[in-house]
């Protein structure tokens, strides 16, 4: 579905990337943990082509996509629900979810906007419920569903999400992962970064670790959970613990 | 049977994406956590994110026996000791071990490669697998032992028994699978005709084989004697252990597992890649080890990568049988040993350079192993036997306690060894044939 090849980007001077290779198999969850500024964020950005990478090479789903306009992006199957889910909070919940249908009406194919957003509304009911109410209004997990519904306005086959569980309580959490894991047995292929690694290797196949703009690990969900290293770092076991335990 | 359908049959382009990611974490992480690695490549001005592609490892070193010796015990780990849950070792080339530590994480996948290993060679839950491999710091006997209970087999850890004890294990316990060195299944198969058995009478049917290098000949000896099927496998401790490569049903080569190693054939002298199909070096790196990851150990085993599809639907690369050793080591009863450590040894003993021969000999499968020392001009003029027959069993005796080698000691007198014009003794006679 994707693949990466030596990805390198970065904002002026700064490297923020440094030779990123991975790839993401169709119908995965693949997750990417890694502490504040690993370049998590980035990575998300730069195959969106929000960001544009200095080196590298990026395939979706076998095509080369590097240096595409963002929205091709988005025509060519990927989407992304980005870091703090950016809804328009003056517009309501179905003008935000049908502005993610906007690569539909290029494409003239108009009439897939009602089809995805009833599947959106049979998946979420409470958006429906809501659907004229605006979406500053709503509480965090409820934005989140529209963020991740406005992704899902385009049909991809690939969705980015960058740390959908970021302010949100853990039990909300819960549930939007478990969203993320149906929509894979829909047939999504999802990408996630996030920093809450517990929560997301639960649901995930595999996932890489990135540290300062390098994937230094990859495994399944079940071997990084059970790393030492994953644990100290990402899984808030601490030092002191893990000493005592050898003591 | 494939053990790992959606790893070992993968198509070569995925395969080739998951070689580059695993091998620049490797890196990032040897960098991080190795001195002797980071070192080497500051020194060297390398760049390890320069390394782009599979064809851009041949920018890196190589690392040697001689290196990891240096790292004795534990400085060429990439992860803080407490994550290591085990240490095996092997011999280095002048008397210290390199010690090589796995995490939990590294058992799992040895495990699990080693059953790939065992369900090639068509061996289940059914079965009944006797490992005859030595349980101790090499690391044979666990790796085949944790691979074979992980496909469900009955695993029967006969180690060092006696020989006529596992005959009796075999025939009692119906023992259907034999994991030996193949020189031991050798041995097994004399002493039961010894004894007027006849193979039959067993379980028998399928035998794994390695440690030591073999033929097609003695293949179809084995086979003939013992009434069974053998396959070949290959590994070495500085690696992993076993589950480095295996033969599939088809005995045409033994696949790699690509998607934790990559191999590499080399000139030994020139240290040029040689071209797909030619002899040299075999060089490994791993690319999923934790604990103890290497890149480009020079292993020493002379052989050929081949390519191209595999009828039983495995798609990686496999190397040719093991042809024999680009240097002095010899492996005795699958064990390897050196000259040099046999120098060393007699250095402690005698207190001067000393003279002598190995004479290697296999008799009925089983290795023989004849030591002949010069001894100094003054030894003989003692005339006291006493002297000269505890001279001998102190040899004899350090030879097990420091390398657990049974060797007969023969002293001869000074000069006796030949030598042609100036030349050094001739340290080794093989005169084993595969």
């Amino acid at each position: 579905m994707l693949r990466i090849r030596n990805l390198e980007a970065g904002y002026d001077k700064l490297k923020v990337l440094k030779g990123i290779s991975l790839h993401v198999n169709p119908g995965e969850i693949i997750t990417i943990i890694g502490a504040n500024g690993a370049g998590k964020s980035t990575l998300l950005k730069t195959i969106s082509s929000i960001v544009r990478p200095s080196s590298g090479e990026i395939h979706l789903k076998g095509k080369a996509v590097k240096g595409s306009s963002p929205d091709a992006i988005v025509k060519s199957g990927c989407a992304l629900v980005p870091e703090g889910r950016q809804l328009f909070p003056t517009l309501t919940i179905r003008e935000n979810l049908l502005l993610g249908a906007y690569t539909l009406y290029r494409k003239r194919e108009g009439k897939k906007a009602d089809e995805y957003l009833e599947n959106i509304y049979s998946m979420f009911p409470v958006l429906k419920e809501r659907k004229h109410q605006l979406a500053g209004t709503l509480s965090g997990g409820e934005q989140q569903m529209v963020a991740i519904g406005r992704a899902l306005m385009s049909g991809p086959d690939l969705l980015l999400m960058d740390e959908p569980s970021m302010g949100l309580a853990p039990i909300i959490v819960k549930n939007i992962f478990s969203i993320v894991s149906g929509l894979r047995n829909s047939g999504k292929t999802i990408l996630i970064v996030e920093q809450n690694a517990k929560a997301v290797l639960d649901i995930a196949d595999r996932g890489y670790v990135m540290e300062t703009g390098s994937l230094v690990m990859e495994g399944s969900a079940e071997e990084l959970l059970n790393n030492n290293d994953v644990k100290r770092a990402y899984l808030g076991r601490d030092y002191k613990e893990f000493t005592d335990q050898i003591l | 049977m494939i053990f790992s359908r959606e790893n070992e049959t993968m198509l070569r382009e995925d395969l080739e994406q998951l070689q580059v990611e695993r091998l620049q974490m490797t890196l990032n992480q040897i960098y991080r956590n190795v001195s002797f690695y980071r070192n080497l490549y500051n020194e060297k001005g390398i760049e390890i994110s320069d390394i782009k592609s599979l064809d851009d490892l041949t920018r890196l070193p190589f690392t040697t026996k001689e290196d990891l010796r240096k790292s004795y015990p534990y400085e060429a780990f990439a992860v803080p000791l407490r994550d290591i849950v085990r240490i095996h070792s092997t011999s280095g080339t002048s008397g210290t071990p390199i010690v090589v530590g796995y995490t939990k994480n590294d058992l799992n996948i040895w495990t699990s490669l080693v059953g790939r290993v065992l369900s090639a060679a068509g061996i289940t839950g059914h079965d009944f697998v006797q490992i005859a491999f030595n349980y101790s710091q090499s690391t044979g006997g666990l790796g085949f032992h944790y691979g074979a209970e992980k496909i469900g087999a009955s695993v029967i850890p006969s180690s060092g028994e006696k020989v006529l004890k596992q005959i009796q294990i075999m025939k009692d316990y119906r023992t259907s699978a034999l994991v030996s060195t193949p020189g031991y299944a050798l041995h097994i198969a004399s002493v039961l005709e010894e004894h007027g058995m006849d193979p039959q009478e067993l379980n028998l049917s399928t035998g794994l084989f390695g440690s030591e290098p073999w033929s097609e000949k003695l293949r179809s000896e084995i086979e003939t004697r013992l009434k069974i099927r053998a396959f070949d496998n290959y590994g070495l401790s500085e690696i992993m252990g076993p589950g480095i490569a295996f033969e599939c049903e088809k005995r045409n080569g033994l696949h790699i597992n690509e998607d934790h190693f990559i191999a590499e054939v080399i000139n030994p002298d020139t240290l040029e890649i040689l071209p797909e199909g030619e002899a040299g070096e075999l060089v490994f790196t791993t690319i999923t080890k934790q604990g103890f990851p290497l890149i480009r150990y020079r292993t020493g085993d002379v052989s050929s990568v081949i390519s191209g599809e595999c009828e039983c639907g495995r798609t990686t690369r496999r190397i040719r049988r093991i042809s024999g050793r680009t240097d002095d080591m010899m492996i005795v009863d699958g064990n390897n040993l050196f000259p040099s450590q046999i120098e060393a040894l007699l250095f402690e003993i005698e207190g001067v350079e000393p003279h002598f021969q190995i004479i290697l000999k296999r008799e009925e499968g089983l290795d023989n192993v004849e030591l002949r020392v010069e001894v100094t001009g003054s030894f003989f003029a003692f005339d006291e036997i006493r002297k000269v027959q505890d001279f001998q069993k102190k040899i004899r005796e350090e030879l097990i306690n420091t390398l657990g080698l049974h060797a007969k000691i023969t002293l001869i007198e000074p000069k006796s060894l030949g030598r042609t014009n100036g030349e050094k003794v001739k340290r080794v006679i093989d005169l084993r044939t595969l």
